[in-house]
């Protein structure tokens, strides 16, 4: 049960009950559709850009405790942003949850280092990093749907 | 050439008589794959549709064959290939009983239950389907039941018809009979469903199908090791399965064929030991079953199946359906007492299959907290994303039971349940 409290961390379970930012974005500019079709997880991201910042980011859809709670995390964590700084979070929070962060990395995600326990679970990670990937779609405008299978 | 009338007997190990009464502790000791700590708990194996695990029985034989007579088949003059031949088509005969067909050569040795559906679908259904003609599948299919046809629908300008289940997951047999109509060439279902157990009514749809003289094939994959499978019995056209499913090894499966409807079919794959003579100009195909066998086939998974085969042979069929009516009765009743716990796949016939979901709780992380509990299942779209659909679901968690399985299986499943919800609660 250890490992498991490592993994379903209360902020994490949290997330997956109340997730927020948790609606469609009428004002986005940008949105890319994520699906890992195996597990059946799936979401749509929006965003609204301006300039280079982040002024919104949302999110809908159904999936997995892991992959609704990193999706909602993600948004807190992004509003406000620039891409550059969105980018750089994901590349830490990817560290993270294959097992490779930094110490001062880790300290740097702030509350989404939650997700550490994430790094026992190999299998898991396609979950963690589905709505990140679906994010980094959408600033690109791509028309595919992603999937991190 | 290949009929077996010297049989090696010792290529399979000897079993001991026939068992007279069923001893679920016993079977149990028979596969070493049980006895086994996962996550530091006892694994509990129910992911059994998923493929099943393998007795001591076939694990020899696959050893002895590579150890003591591995070579090719069918045109040996040497010692150890005509002992693999006669191996390989002792096996044949006893898929050939296992299933009742009326001949070996009705036996067609291929990948899996999928390999053999498309092989129909490329031969037989390349050669009758065309332009505007009718395929019915039901909506229960696994994908290997849906995408063989719909390549060749797309190809021949045909149309795949579904029948369409009942919320318990049981098939609609009257509409299933407005379905066949004057353009329907072939029908093409699931014996057993994999993702809710339901056993169809399939001499029903049988006999509907042949009133019209439209062929039929079954897929098997969930039946063949649950259900006692006769294809004279449902005189069935078609009936495919796989070995690694029935306890034997994975990369071998069988399709039969109605020997008039194979002597009839087009090759599906050209090369070697399918042909009985080939010129630049011209080849002259093989006789059934070889013609459909090219390439030097998985001869050691082959004999492992006949070995699995051999093993089942020694219980009374019908005390292992008791055995795992009853499991499944328990179970059933057990996870869906579970809170928040929803059975998906209720039907009035059923065998080995639960599939349920859990309020607030997607299957994936259900099936990461068994595992640390040392409980193997299955879960996701199970290769049925159709089926999901109807039931409007992304995914289900899934146990499935061989005839191994316990009540001790279930109630340690049930345990796990609980510590999923304490987990979430």
């Amino acid at each position: 049960m250890a490992d498991l409290r490592e993994l379903y961390q209360e902020i994490i379970l949290e997330h997956c009950k109340q997730p927020r930012n948790y609606r469609a974005l009428p004002a986005a500019n940008h949105k890319a559709e994520g699906y890992n079709p195996l597990c059946g997880d799936h979401y749509t991201v929006y965003l609204n850009v301006e300039g280079d910042t982040i002024r919104d980011v949302s999110f809908e859809g159904s999936g997995c405790a892991i992959s609704k709670a990193s999706a909602s995390m993600m948004t807190q964590a992004l509003k406000g942003k620039s891409c550059a700084e969105a980018d750089a979070i994901f590349e830490r929070f990817h560290k993270l949850v294959t097992g490779q962060a930094e110490s001062n990395g880790t300290q740097a995600l702030g509350k989404l280092a939650a997700f550490s326990g994430v790094s026992e679970f190999p299998v898991r990670v396609k979950c963690a990093t589905l709505a990140w990937h679906t994010l980094q779609a959408a600033l690109k405008d791509q028309q595919e749907p992603v999937s991190t299978e | 050439m290949t009929s077996a009338t010297h049989v090696v007997t010792e290529n399979f190990p000897p079993v001991a008589g026939r068992r007279s009464t069923f001893d679920v502790e016993k079977v149990r000791r028979d596969f070493p794959i049980l006895h086994q700590k996962v996550n530091g708990k006892p694994l509990v194996y129910l992911d059994n549709a998923a493929t099943s695990q393998k007795p001591e029985s076939v694990l020899r034989t696959l050893d002895k064959y590579y150890r003591e007579y591995n070579s090719n088949i069918h045109r040996g003059v040497h010692y150890l290939s005509e002992r693999a031949t006669q191996a390989y088509e002792q096996a044949r005969q006893a898929a050939q009983h296992f299933i009742n067909a009326g001949d070996p050569s009705e036996v067609i040795f291929v990948r899996g239950t999928t390999e053999a559906i498309n092989l129909v679908a490329q031969t037989w259904g390349r050669r009758h389907v065309g332009a505007g003609d009718e395929i019915i599948i039901s909506t229960m299919e696994h994908h290997s039941g849906i995408v063989p046809w719909q390549i060749l629908c797309q190809e021949k300008g045909a149309k795949l018809r579904v029948i369409p289940i009942n919320d318990q997951g049981e098939l609609l047999l009257e509409e299933y009979e407005k379905l066949l109509g004057p353009r329907t060439k072939f029908v093409s279902v699931v014996h057993v469903s994999n993702v809710l157990g339901t056993i169809n009514p399939v001499r029903e749809i049988i006999e509907l199908a042949h009133r019209r003289g439209v062929p039929v094939l079954l897929d098997g994959a969930q039946a063949a090791p649950h259900v006692k499978v006769d294809v004279r019995a449902l005189d069935c056209d078609f009936y495919a399965f796989s070995s690694h499913k029935l306890y034997g090894p994975t990369g071998v499966g069988v399709l039969y064929g109605k020997a008039k409807l194979l002597e009839a079919m087009p090759p599906y794959q050209g090369g070697g030991d399918m042909i009985s003579s080939v010129t630049f100009e011209k080849t002259v195909y093989n006789k059934v079953p070889h013609k459909f066998e090219a390439g030097t086939p998985n001869i050691a998974g082959v004999i492992g199946l006949g070995a699995a085969i051999q093993y089942l042979n020694q219980f009374d069929w019908e005390q292992v359906e008791a055995h795992e009516r009853e499991v499944l009765a328990y179970a059933s009743e057990r996870i869906s007492s579970v809170p928040g716990v929803r059975l998906i796949g209720t039907a009035r016939e059923k065998t080995a299959v639960v599939s349920f979901v859990i309020e607030g709780i997607h299957p994936h992380d259900v099936g990461t907290i068994l595992d640390q509990e040392g409980i193997a299942i299955r879960t996701g779209h199970h290769c049925a994303q159709p089926l999901m659909q109807r039931f409007g679901i992304p995914a289900t968690a899934r146990a499935s039971l061989g005839f191994y399985s316990t009540r001790a299986d279930v109630d340690a499943l049930v345990a796990g349940l609980h510590k999923v919800l304490e987990v979430f609660q």
